[in-house]
C-alpha cells in the first residue's frame, strides 16, 4: 500500500537556473496536480531537460521554488516517490537484465513486482542477458523498467522514446498508459507534438528557458499545429484574406501569398470560392520547429514591450 | 535496500575476470615465480618467502582496494551515478559498497597469496596471521578513499596508467617490492606513507621492525583525513558540475 498522498502535486513557482551565461531556465510557474499526464514539449535547449534535473533534485535553482507532494526534491526522491528516466544514462556491466532491474526495486520502499514490470517493458524477452549485450532499443525497455519498478507516485522521463523504433514506441506508450491509469502522476519531455498530443492531458510547451503556452493538448495543437496555405495571388488585400473563415493570418511574398491557418481545410475551399483566379496552391503541415519559432518570436516582442497590435501575424 | 546493493556490487566485482586478475593474479604470479626461485635464500635474517610474502600481499591488497573505488569514475561516465542519485540510494551506501568490495577482494588476495606462502614452507601461528591481517586492513582504510577520491578525479581511460602507476610507485617505495636501502633521508621520508606501514604490518607477523603504534597510527589516521576532504570535495565538485 502506498501511503496515502498529500493534495499538492508538484508546484514550480519563478523557477530559474542559469549555467553560465545562459539562462536555461527563466523564471517559470507550473503546477501539476496528482494524476495528471503532463508533456514538457519544446525544441532542444528549450530548458525541458533542465526543468526535469531541477525537478528530480539533480541540480539546484538558481531562484524560486519547486516542490514534489509538498516536499523539496531531495527528499522526496529520498523517500522513493519519485522516479526519473534521464535521457543519458547507460547500465552498469557484470549483471543480467533481471538483476539490474531487481537492484533497482530494492531501493524503493514498495516496488512494482518484478515480473510484471519486465512484463510490461518487454523486457522479459531478454532479462537473463547480460545488460552489455543488449541493443539500443532492448537497453531503453531496461532504463524504462528501473524507473517503473519504483511504482512512485511522480515517473518523471526525458525523451523516453528517443532511439526506439517504431514498434519499441508503440510498446512504451501502452506501457505508459496502464501507468498513468493506475494513478501515477507522469511528467515527460518530448520534441515530438504527436506524442504529447497522444499521451498527454496537458502540454506546457517550452523555448528559452520559458513556459509559452499550457493547456490542453488540443489547444495547444491548434496553436502550434495549424498549416501553411500557399498561392499565387495578385491584387488582394491582405485583410480581406485574414478574414477568410479558418485564416488565422496572412503574408504577401511579391506575387504570392501565404495564410497560416487554424483549419486548413475551410480555409482553402473559402480561397478559391471567393478568388478563383488563385493558383499554385500548396498546403503543407506548418512544422514544428517553425511553430515554435513563430511562438517564441511573439514571446520576444510581448517581452520587449511593443504593443501587440502592431506585431502583424 | 542497502544489503541489496552490497550484494549486487560483490557480485559484479567477482564477475569481472579482468579486474580479478590484475589485483589477484599479479601480485600471486609475482610472488610465486620470485619466491619460488629464493625459497633458500634470506634477507635480514629471515627466509625469503616470508619476507616477499608481506610485500607481495600488501601490494596486491593495496591495488584491491584502490582500483574498486576507482571504478566510480567509469560509472559516472555511464550516467549510472546521475541514475542513482534519482533513487532512494544514499550516496554513503553508494560509497561504502565500493569499499566493501575493495576489502573482500582484498581479503581474498590475502588468503589465495597466504596460501600460496604456506605452500613455499613459510609457517606462521595462527597469532601471526591474525596480526598481520588485522594490521593490512586497518592500513587499507586510507587506500580505500583514495580509491574513491581517484574515481572522481579521473576518467575511465586515463584510470589504468594512473592505478597502476599509482600503486607501484607506493609499493617500490614502501619496500613491497624489495628493502630500500637504509640511512638515506629520502628513505626516512618514505615512513611518511601509509602504504610503508602496511608494508610493516605485515613484517610485524615476523617480528620485524614492528608497528610502533603511535607513529603509524598518526601516519594512517592523517591521511584517511586528508584524502577522505578531498574525496568529499571531488565529490561535491562533480554533482554541481553541468548536466
Amino acid at each position: 500500500m502506498r501511503p496515502a498522498e498529500p493534495r499538492h502535486g508538484i508546484v514550480l513557482e519563478q523557477l530559474r537556473k542559469c549555467y553560465g551565461p545562459v539562462e536555461a531556465v527563466a523564471g517559470i510557474d507550473l503546477v501539476v496536480t496528482p494524476g495528471e499526464t503532463v508533456a514538457l514539449l519544446g525544441p532542444n535547449g528549450a530548458g525541458k531537460s533542465t526543468t526535469i534535473d531541477l525537478l528530480l533534485g539533480l541540480a539546484t535553482p538558481d531562484g524560486g521554488a519547486v516542490t514534489v507532494f509538498g516536499q523539496p526534491p531531495a527528499r522526496a526522491v529520498a523517500e522513493g516517490r519519485v522516479a526519473g528516466m534521464l535521457q543519458t544514462g547507460q547500465l552498469i556491466d557484470h549483471l543480467t537484465v533481471r538483476e539490474l532491474v531487481a537492484l533497482a526495486a530494492s531501493l524503493y520502499p514498495h516496488p512494482r513486482p518484478l515480473g510484471e514490470v519486465l512484463e510490461v517493458t518487454g523486457a522479459a524477452a531478454f532479462a537473463d542477458q547480460r545488460t552489455t549485450k543488449l541493443s539500443g532499443g532492448q537497453a531503453q525497455r531496461v532504463r524504462f523498467a528501473l524507473a517503473l519498478v519504483a511504482d512512485a507516485a511522480l515517473l518523471v522521463l526525458d525523451e523516453p522514446t528517443v532511439a526506439l523504433d517504431v514498434e519499441a514506441r508503440r510498446d512504451f506508450w501502452a506501457a505508459m498508459r496502464r501507468v498513468a491509469r493506475g494513478g501515477t502522476t507522469v511528467l515527460f519531455a518530448t520534441h515530438y507534438l504527436e506524442e504529447a498530443d497522444a499521451y498527454a492531458d496537458r502540454i506546457v510547451l517550452m523555448a528559452h528557458g520559458r513556459i509559452l503556452a499550457d493547456g490542453p493538448a488540443t489547444d495547444i495543437k491548434a496553436r502550434v499545429g495549424g498549416r501553411r496555405i500557399r498561392a499565387t495571388l495578385d491584387a488582394v488585400p491582405l485583410d480581406e484574406l485574414r478574414r477568410l473563415p479558418g485564416v488565422s493570418g496572412a503574408e504577401r511574398h511579391g506575387d504570392a501569398v501565404a495564410l497560416t491557418c487554424a483549419d486548413s481545410d475551410l480555409a482553402l475551399r473559402a480561397l478559391l470560392a471567393a478568388y478563383p483566379a488563385a493558383r499554385d496552391l500548396e498546403v503543407r503541415g506548418a512544422g514544428l520547429e517553425e511553430a515554435f519559432f513563430e511562438l517564441v518570436a511573439e514571446d520576444d516582442r510581448t517581452a520587449s514591450g511593443a504593443p501587440k497590435a502592431t506585431a502583424h501575424r | 535496500m542497502t544489503a541489496a546493493y552490497l550484494h549486487a556490487e560483490l557480485r559484479r566485482t567477482f564477475r569481472n575476470r579482468r579486474f580479478l586478475f590484475f589485483s589477484l593474479g599479479f601480485p600471486l604470479v609475482l610472488f610465486l615465480t620470485v619466491a619460488g626461485a629464493n625459497r633458500s635464500r634470506s634477507i635480514e635474517g629471515i627466509a625469503f618467502p616470508l619476507y616477499y610474502l608481506a610485500g607481495m600481499v600488501s601490494w596486491g591488497a593495496l591495488i584491491a582496494v584502490i582500483s574498486s573505488g576507482s571504478r566510480i569514475s567509469a560509472e559516472r561516465q555511464l550516467g549510472w551515478v546521475r541514475q542513482l542519485r534519482t533513487t532512494p540510494l544514499r550516496t554513503r551506501t553508494y560509497f561504502a559498497s565500493k569499499i566493501l568490495a575493495g576489502y573482500l577482494l582484498a581479503l581474498l588476495t590475502i588468503a589465495v597469496l597466504d596460501l600460496a606462502g604456506t605452500g613455499l614452507g613459510v609457517r606462521l601461528d595462527a597469532r601471526q596471521w591474525a596480526t598481520m591481517t588485522l594490521l593490512l586492513l586497518v592500513g587499507l582504510v586510507p587506500f580505500a578513499v583514495l580509491g574513491i577520491l581517484l574515481g572522481h578525479l579521473l576518467k575511465p581511460d586515463s584510470l589504468g596508467p594512473a592505478v597502476g602507476g599509482t600503486t607501484s610507485l607506493l609499493a617500490l617505495l614502501s619496500g613491497a617490492w624489495g628493502p630500500l636501502s637504509t640511512g638515506h633521508a629520502f628513505v626516512e621520508a618514505t615512513k611518511a606513507l601509509p602504504s610503508y606501514w602496511l608494508v610493516q604490518s605485515g613484517r610485524v607477523a615476523f617480528g620485524g621492525s614492528g608497528w610502533p603504534p603511535a607513529e603509524a597510527w598518526l601516519v594512517i589516521g592523517a591521511w584517511t583525513l586528508v584524502l577522505g576532504r578531498l574525496a568529499v570535495l571531488a565529490y561535491r565538485r562533480d554533482t554541481a558540475r553541468v548536466a
